[in-house]
C-alpha cells in the first residue's frame, strides 16, 4: 500500500498522464502566466476546490442539501419496495456468479422493471428520475448484486449517458427509446490494450470519408463491460482535427456513437474474472466501421471531454452504489457478533468486536453522505463536482473494501465460506478501486486540479504585484484573503453550520483546512510546477483532502438530523465525532510527512529501494540460508 | 362480468420483527415498514388476470385505514387495477376496526359500484382474523367463495376449487359472490417502476366510512399487548427413566 504511494522524483518521466486531468479545469500554470494581467482569477463554488486554497465555500456542502421535492420523494419512495422485493425474491446473485452470467429471466424481469432507463427522460420511455432518486435505487442495487450494478451501470451510467449529457435531439430521439425500455444494451469503449489511465493516448482511429460523410473507424478496445451484448457503444477514436488558428494539422479525440448493426464491430469471448464475474466484460474489434457523420458525439475533436464528463457524471452513483454494499456487510456482521459466543460470552461483548463495528459504520455514513451531498448537487445546477465526485469514489471504494473485509472477520471462518455470501462481496468489490479512473489516478487528479486552482489565483496576486498601482483592487483583495490567513486558526468558523455539540470537532476540521491551504500555498512556492513530480507528497496531500471532505459531508449531514431532530440525530453525531477525531488527526499527519525532513529522507530510500528493486526485477535480498 | 372489487390492507411488512409498545396498548407501527398485506397481493393478482382474460372490465382496489393506506392502493393500481377508493379510518377508531366494520364498507361499496365479484385475501397477517370476505358475503347475502385455490369462470357462474384440511373441494357458485384468496391460488405480479409512475395518474377516490352510512365507533378496548412468552431454555436428561421422570414431576404425564 505504501509503495505504491510512492516514488521517487528520479524515476519518473515528467509527463505523467497530466494529459488525463486536462480534460477539467484548462487553466494551468503556463495558461495562468500567459493570462492578460489584470484578470481575476476564476472563482469557484466548489468546496473542495476552494479547500486547496484554505477557504470554507459553504453552498454547496452547507446546511445538507436536500432537493427533492415531496412529490419526488414520494415516488422515489414507493419504487424502493419493489424494487428490493425484486432483488431478494427473482435474483440470485450467487447463481449469476456461479454461472458467470445474469439469468435471461432476471434481465428479461430488469427491463420490464425499468431499471435499464432509470434516468432517461420520460418523453423517451425512461422513468426521468434525477441524480438523487437514481442514487437511492443505487443502493439498492449495491446491497444486492454488485454485477448486476455494473451491467446496469455499464448501460446507463456511461454506456449511453453521453447521448444523455451530450446528444442532439435527433440522436436522442434515435437512440433512448431502445436503450431505455426496448432491450437494447449499451457499452462505454475507451479502454484500449496500450491505453489504460492514459486515456488520450487511444490508438483507434476514425478516418474521414472524402465526401465528409462519415467516419472510417479500426482499432481494439479491451474490457469493455456489457462488449459483448450492446448493440450500441459510444467509442472514443483520435480524428484528424485541423486547428482553426494555426492551421494546424493534429490528432484530437473524438467520440462516436457506433451500432453493432454497422458492418465489422465484433467482440472477443466473455474474460474470466476475479469478481462480478456475471458481468460481461470482453474485447470489441472495430474494422473499417462506417459510421455516418449524424452519429458524432458532441463536437469533433471534443471527444476526450465527453469521455471525462461522462466518468464524471457517474461517479457519485458508485458512492451510493457502495453504501449499499457496506449496509449488507454490516447486517452480517452484527448478526453473526450479536449470536456468537465464544470464550463465555457473545463476541459483540469484546472491545475489539466493537471498534471494527463502530469503524465499519462510521465509513458507511461518510459514504452514503458524499454520495447524496454530490448528487443533490448536481441536482441543484451545480457543474464543477469533479474534485468530489472523484473523492467519494475513492473513498467510497476503499471504505467499502474494509468494511467488507472486517465482516469477514467478525465472522471468523463462516466469512470465508461461501455460503455466508461475503466472500463473492468481496470479489465484486476489488474492481472498484481500479476502474472508471483508478484510485491512484484520482488522487493525483484531486490533488493537482486542486492545486492549479490555487496556483491561478497565487499566479494572479503574482503577476499584479508587478504593478501593484494598476491592480490595487486585485492586491488589496488578495492580500486581504491572505492577511485573514496568517492570523492563523480561527479564520474558518463552522459555528453557523453545525450543531452546538460538533462545534470542537467542526474546529478541528477548520484547522486542517487552513493548515491544508497553507501548505498548498508553501509547496507551490517551494516547488512550482515541478510539484506534478512530487507524487510521494501528492498523494498525502490527497488523502488530506479525501478525509477534509469525509468530515464535512458527515458534520453537515448529522447537524441536519439533530436540527430536524431525526430520532438518531444522537447516533450520527457520534459517528461524526469519531470520525472527525480520526480524520483530523491523519490529515495532520499528512500535512506534516509533506514538509517533514525525517519523511523527505524516508521518499529518498523509497526511491532508491524501488529502483534497485527494479534493477534486480523482484526482491532483491540475499537468502538467509543460503547466501545467495 | 363487468366489475371486480379488491380489498387491500396496510400491514406491517412480513419481514419486520414485530415489536410491542412499552405501555403495552398495541405495536410499534412508526418508522416500521409496511406494505400490502401478501394475500391481498394475491387477491390483486387474481382480478388483474381477470381482467386480462376480458372476464372483467374494470378493477377497483379499496382500502380502509389511515393515509398511508393509500400506498398499498398505488401498489394495486401499479400491478394493474384502474381506480382506487381510499375509506379514511384514522387514530383510535382504526386502531380498533373490526372486521365486521370493513365488512359492512365493503358491501356498500360493493353496491355502490356495482360490483360482481369482490376478492379479498383470507387474512391480513397482522390481526389474522380471516372474518372480513365471510361476513361481507353475509352482509351483502352473496354466495362466498373462501380459500381460493383455483377459480375458473364458467357460463354459469364460477367453479372455485378451494383449500380445506387435508385437500382440495370444488364448489360452484353464481354471481356475484365474494371470493377469499389462498396463498397457492397464484403469484402475484411486480409493480414494475414505469408502472408505478402511471399509477399516479390512475384515479383514487377518498371517502369516510360516514359517506358510506358505516358507523365505525370502536365496541371494543384492548387491554393489554403482550409479547409471546420468550421460550424456556431446554435441558438434555441422559436416559429415558429420567425423562420419563421429570416429564410425571411437572405433571405432563
Ligand atoms: C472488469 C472491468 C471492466 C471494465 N469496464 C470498462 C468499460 O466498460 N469501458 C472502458 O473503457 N474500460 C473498462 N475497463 C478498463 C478500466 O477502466 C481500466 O482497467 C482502468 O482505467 C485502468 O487502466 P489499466 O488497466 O490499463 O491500468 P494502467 O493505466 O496501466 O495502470 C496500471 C497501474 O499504474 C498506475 N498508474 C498509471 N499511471 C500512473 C501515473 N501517472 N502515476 C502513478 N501511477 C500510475 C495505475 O493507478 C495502476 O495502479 C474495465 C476494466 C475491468 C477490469
Ligand atoms: C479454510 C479453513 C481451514 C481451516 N482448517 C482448520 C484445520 O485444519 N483444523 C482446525 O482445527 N481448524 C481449522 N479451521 C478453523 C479455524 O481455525 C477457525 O475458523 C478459527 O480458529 C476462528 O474460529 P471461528 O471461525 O470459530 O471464529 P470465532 O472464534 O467465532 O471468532 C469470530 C470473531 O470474533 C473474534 N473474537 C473471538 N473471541 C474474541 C475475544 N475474546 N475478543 C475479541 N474478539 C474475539 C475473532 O477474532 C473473530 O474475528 C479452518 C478454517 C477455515 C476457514
Amino acid at each position: 500500500m505504501l509503495l505504491s504511494r510512492c516514488t521517487s522524483k528520479n524515476l519518473i518521466s515528467p509527463k505523467i498522464g497530466i494529459k488525463f486531468f486536462s480534460a477539467k479545469p484548462k487553466r494551468d500554470f503556463k495558461d495562468a502566466r500567459t493570462q492578460p494581467k489584470h484578470s481575476q482569477a476564476k472563482s469557484s463554488s466548489s468546496f473542495m476546490m476552494n479547500v486547496f486554497r484554505g477557504k470554507l465555500e459553504t453552498k454547496e456542502v452547507f446546511p445538507y442539501p436536500d432537493v427533492l421535492h415531496a412529490d419526488q420523494k414520494e415516488l422515489i419512495t414507493s419504487f424502493v419496495g419493489p424494487f428490493e422485493k425484486f432483488f431478494l425474491e427473482s435474483n440470485n446473485p450467487t447463481k449469476n456468479d456461479e454461472n458467470s452470467k445474469i439469468d435471461d429471466e432476471v434481465l428479461d424481469q430488469l427491463w420490464q422493471l425499468g431499471a435499464f432507463g432509470i434516468q432517461v427522460p420520460e418523453k423517451y420511455g425512461g422513468l426521468g428520475l434525477s441524480n438523487t432518486q437514481y442514487g437511492r435505487l443505487c443502493e439498492i442495487i449495491g446491497q444486492n448484486d454488485l454485477s448486476v450494478g455494473i451491467t446496469l451501470g455499464a448501460h446507463q451510467s456511461i454506456g449511453f449517458k453521453g447521448i444523455l449529457l451530450f446528444g442532439n435531439e435527433k440522436q436522442k430521439e434515435k437512440y433512448l427509446p431502445g436503450l431505455a425500455s426496448e432491450k437494447v444494451y449499451a457499452a462505454f469503449a475507451l479502454t484500449e490494450p496500450s491505453s489504460g489511465s492514459d486515456a488520450a493516448s487511444i490508438r483507434t482511429r476514425a478516418v474521414k470519408s472524402d465526401d465528409g460523410k462519415y467516419y472510417i473507424i479500426n482499432g481494439s478496445k479491451i474490457w469493455i463491460s456489457n462488449g459483448g451484448i450492446a448493440d450500441i457503444m459510444t467509442v472514443f477514436a483520435q480524428t484528424e482535427q485541423i486547428d482553426p488558428e494555426t492551421g494546424e494539422k493534429k490528432d484530437k479525440v473524438t467520440a462516436f456513437i457506433v451500432e453493432r448493426s454497422f458492418e465489422g464491430v465484433t467482440n472477443g469471448p466473455p474474460e474470466k474474472k476475479m469478481g462480478i464475474k456475471a458481468s460481461n466484460t470482453t474485447s470489441v474489434y472495430f474494422e473499417n466501421v462506417k459510421v455516418p457523420i449524424e452519429n458524432v458525439l458532441g463536437e469533433e475533436g471534443e471527444g476526450f471531454k465527453v469521455a471525462m464528463s461522462i466518468l464524471n457524471n457517474g461517479r457519485f452513483g458508485m458512492g451510493a452504489t457502495l453504501a449499499g454494499t457496506m449496509r449488507v456487510c454490516i447486517e452480517k456482521a452484527v448478526e453473526h457478533a450479536t449470536n456468537r459466543v465464544q470464550f463465555g460470552k457473545k463476541i459483540k461483548e469484546y472491545g475489539g468486536i466493537q471498534e471494527k463495528i463502530s469503524q465499519m459504520n462510521i465509513l458507511q455514513y461518510a459514504t452514503e453522505s458524499m454520495a447524496y451531498t454530490i448528487s443533490q448537487n448536481m441536482d441543484q445546477g451545480s457543474k464543477e463536482y469533479h474534485l468530489e465526485a472523484a473523492i467519494s469514489k475513492v473513498f467510497a471504494s476503499e471504505s467499502a473494501w474494509y468494511v467488507c473485509d472486517e465482516a469477514i472477520q467478525i465472522l471468523g471462518g463462516m466469512g470465508f465460506m461461501k455460503e455466508a455470501e461475503l466472500e463473492r462481496v468481496l470479489r465484486d468489490l476489488r474492481i472498484f478501486r481500479i476502474f472508471e479512473g483508478t484510485n491512484d489516478i484520482l488522487r493525483l487528479f484531486v490533488v493537482l486540479t486542486g492545486i492549479q486552482y490555487a496556483g491561478s489565483h497565487l499566479k494572479v496576486l503574482q503577476n499584479a504585484l508587478k504593478n501593484p498601482a494598476a491592480n490595487f483592487g486585485i492586491v488589496s483583495s488578495e492580500i486581504s484573503k491572505r492577511v485573514s490567513k496568517s492570523i492563523g486558526l480561527g479564520a474558518i468558523d463552522f459555528k453557523p453550520f453545525v450543531a452546538p455539540e460538533l462545534l470542537p470537532y467542526s474546529q478541528k476540521t477548520a484547522a486542517c483546512i487552513e493548515s491544508f491551504g497553507k501548505t498548498i500555498e508553501d509547496l507551490l512556492v517551494k516547488y512550482g510546477k515541478n510539484i506534478v513530480n512530487e507524487q510521494y507528497i501528492l498523494n498525502r496531500l490527497s488523502n488530506a483532502a479525501i478525509d477534509i471532505y469525509a468530515m464535512v459531508v458527515t458534520l453537515s449531514r448529522s447537524s441536519r438530523a439533530y436540527e430536524l431532530n431525526l430520532p438518531t440525530a444522537q447516533h450520527e453525531l457520534n459517528l461524526t465525532k469519531a470520525l472527525c477525531i480520526q480524520a483530523s488527526n491523519r490529515v495532520m499527519d499528512n500535512i506534516q510527512s509533506t514538509k517533514a525532513k525525517s519523511q523527505m529522507e524516508l521518499l529518498n530510500i523509497m526511491g532508491e529501494i524501488a529502483g534497485e528493486v527494479y534493477t534486480k526485477g523482484g526482491v532483491n535480498t540475499t537468502h538467509v540460508i543460503t547466501n545467495c | 362480468m363487468s366489475r371486480v372489487l379488491v380489498g387491500v390492507k396496510r400491514v406491517i411488512d412480513y419481514a419486520v420483527k414485530v415489536r410491542v409498545k412499552p405501555d403495552k396498548t398495541g405495536v410499534v407501527t412508526e418508522g416500521v415498514k409496511h406494505s400490502m398485506n401478501p394475500f391481498d397481493e394475491i387477491a390483486v393478482e387474481e382480478a388483474i388476470k381477470l381482467k386480462e382474460k376480458k372476464i372483467a372490465t374494470e378493477v377497483i382496489a379499496v382500502s380502509v385505514g389511515p393515509t398511508q393506506s393509500q400506498e398499498v392502493i398505488r401498489t394495486a393500481l401499479a400491478m394493474g387495477a384502474d381506480r382506487g377508493v381510499h375509506v379514511e379510518v384514522s387514530g383510535k377508531d382504526y386502531d380498533l376496526l373490526q372486521p365486521i366494520h370493513v365488512s359492512k364498507i365493503l358491501a356498500k361499496l360493493a353496491l355502490d359500484e356495482k360490483a360482481d365479484l369482490v376478492i379479498l385475501g383470507k387474512q391480513a397477517i397482522d390481526d389474522d382474523s380471516n372474518q372480513t370476505a365471510q361476513m361481507t358475503a353475509a352482509v351483502l347475502d352473496w354466495p362466498q367463495g373462501t380459500f381460493c385455490n383455483k377459480v375458473e369462470k364458467t357460463d354459469a357462474g364460477l367453479t372455485i376449487t378451494r383449500e380445506i384440511d387435508g385437500g382440495l373441494e370444488v364448489i360452484k357458485t353464481k354471481i356475484p359472490a365474494v371470493l377469499s384468496a389462498d396463498l397457492r391460488l397464484n403469484t402475484p405480479r411486480y409493480a414494475t417502476l414505469p408502472n408505478i409512475m402511471k399509477a399516479k395518474k390512475k384515479p383514487l377516490k377518498k371517502i369516510t366510512p360516514k359517506d358510506l352510512g358505516v358507523d365505525t365507533a370502536p365496541r371494543i378496548e384492548v387491554v393489554s399487548v403482550e409479547e409471546p412468552p420468550v421460550r424456556q431454555a431446554g435441558a438434555v436428561v441422559p436416559d429415558v427413566d429420567t425423562l420419563v421422570g421429570k416429564l410425571k414431576e411437572g405433571g405432563h404425564i
